[in-house]
């Protein structure tokens, strides 16, 4: 029994200048899935093979447990997506557009819709035209959230909106998750809301994946080291590190397998240990990876 | 219903950590008494908008401290230990010598010179 909502296995997409190569991912019921890469890393391109929206070249695809894209018909009643760059008819109001998306999907949930429209403080009678940035993106998202989706594919939300705005956002994506079988796939350049809400986070550079694990292992394995060596001494041979920057006497070290026996090595030349955030882990990432690949 | 637990993005301690040490201070104050049952690890996560893995990590680590124990399919509560309250508190206490006592080696005080000055702590607070 399969029961991943997604599963992405060695899935290729050619594009004349670009190519997502090699691409696996998996979301299981109940996390939240971070994905996160720089401008053109194919984030966008990801979430809309997964949505069926386009074929892979290779490889392939299951969501909520249909062959895509084949299956997307069928799929497509169990996924809420919203993307930064959807828009809605600009003539028509916000309520003709509940109507609408009311008279397509039956499990359209009439009480959560009115819940939403108070705390995202939109009134529906107001066309889309006149909507801001911030209240274009929650209606919208009021629009994928009160069809209760199992899972919800989410590219860029928080993208332009204010910090109030996106604290509420937050918060209902939040919400959606007190039912542990419904899941959220969401990509971002905010690595700071990505830190907070995801459970697990997959980094994406360059049409390949750079890594992907559990948030907290990243956040533990991952550590910059701060070395003072005297004149005329030398650092023994070190595994896992992945980033050295030397000045004069002091070299920075950053590993992505830190370990007490990795301290013991470098001995009483330790200055300082430091934490990274998620920001910083994923640019050493890339950076890393860049450089390995001979980019 | 818990806001009162906050999590600083830019307290360099990771948040799972931020989140123990919260859950600790209530159950040294005596908030949070023995047997009283946690938040579910979802609805915390919900209430705290912070992903369910590091509610996890926090609870999976009070759980081998001894601070709270999980029952499979019943939820967590706080560790029915006798003093539990006391040993958090007495831990506390350590914690801060230790790094009074760092400190007073920085500055050159003598093992005398140091106990004087906890003495004379003590004085001010009774003045008070």
């Amino acid at each position: 029994m399969n029961d991943k909502h997604i599963e992405m296995r060695g899935v290729r997409k050619t594009y004349k200048f670009f190519t997502l190569d090699d691409l696996s991912l998996d979301l299981a019921p109940g996390e939240v899935m971070g994905f996160v890469g720089p401008n053109g890393a194919g984030k966008s391109t990801t979430l809309r093979l997964a949505l069926g929206l386009i074929a892979p070249d290779a490889g392939e695809i299951r969501v909520m447990g249909h062959a895509m894209p084949d299956g997307q018909a069928a799929a497509k009643r169990d996924i809420g997506y919203v993307s930064g760059d959807m828009r809605l008819l600009p003539h028509a109001t916000l309520g003709w557009h509940m109507d609408f998306v009311k008279s397509i999907y039956p499990e359209w949930d009439g009480g959560y819709a009115a819940t939403l429209i108070k705390r995202f403080n939109l009134r529906p009678e107001q066309n889309a035209r006149s909507l801001s940035l911030g209240e274009h993106v929650k209606a919208t998202l009021l629009l994928a959230l009160a069809r209760r989706p199992r899972l919800l594919i989410l590219d860029e939300p928080t993208t332009g909106l204010d910090p109030v705005a996106r604290h509420e956002v937050i918060s209902e994506f939040m919400d959606v998750l007190r039912d542990d079988n419904r899941s959220i796939l969401f990509s971002s350049h905010n690595t700071v809301d990505v830190e907070r809400i995801s459970d697990r986070i997959t980094f994406i550079d360059r049409g390949r994946i750079v890594d992907c694990s559990n948030k907290e292992d990243f956040l533990d394995r991952w550590r910059r080291i701060h070395v003072q060596l005297p004149a005329g001494t030398t650092l023994p041979s070190l595994p896992n590190i992945v980033g050295r920057v030397n000045d004069g006497q002091f070299i920075t070290l950053t590993t992505n397998q830190f370990s007490e026996g990795l301290l013991a090595l470098v001995g009483s030349h330790v200055r300082d240990v430091q934490r990274m955030n998620l920001e910083e882990i994923f640019v050493a990432n890339v950076m890393h990876h860049r450089e390995a690949r001979g980019q | 219903m818990y806001s009162g637990i906050n999590i600083s993005q830019t307290d360099a301690r990771p948040m799972y950590l931020q989140i123990m040490e919260q859950i600790r201070a209530r159950i040294a104050a005596g908030d949070w008494a023995a047997g009283k049952e946690l938040p579910s690890i979802r609805a915390l996560a919900v209430a705290l908008n912070v992903s369910v893995i590091t509610i996890k990590r926090a609870y999976l680590d009070l759980e081998s401290e001894g601070v709270i124990v999980t029952r499979h399919g019943k939820g967590s509560f706080v560790a029915d230990v006798n003093g539990l309250a006391g040993e958090l508190k007495d831990a506390e206490l350590d914690k801060h010598l230790a790094e009074a006592a760092d400190i007073g080696r920085q500055l050159g005080l003598t093992e005398d010179e140091l106990a004087a000055r906890l003495r004379r702590a003590l004085k001010n607070l009774e003045k008070k």
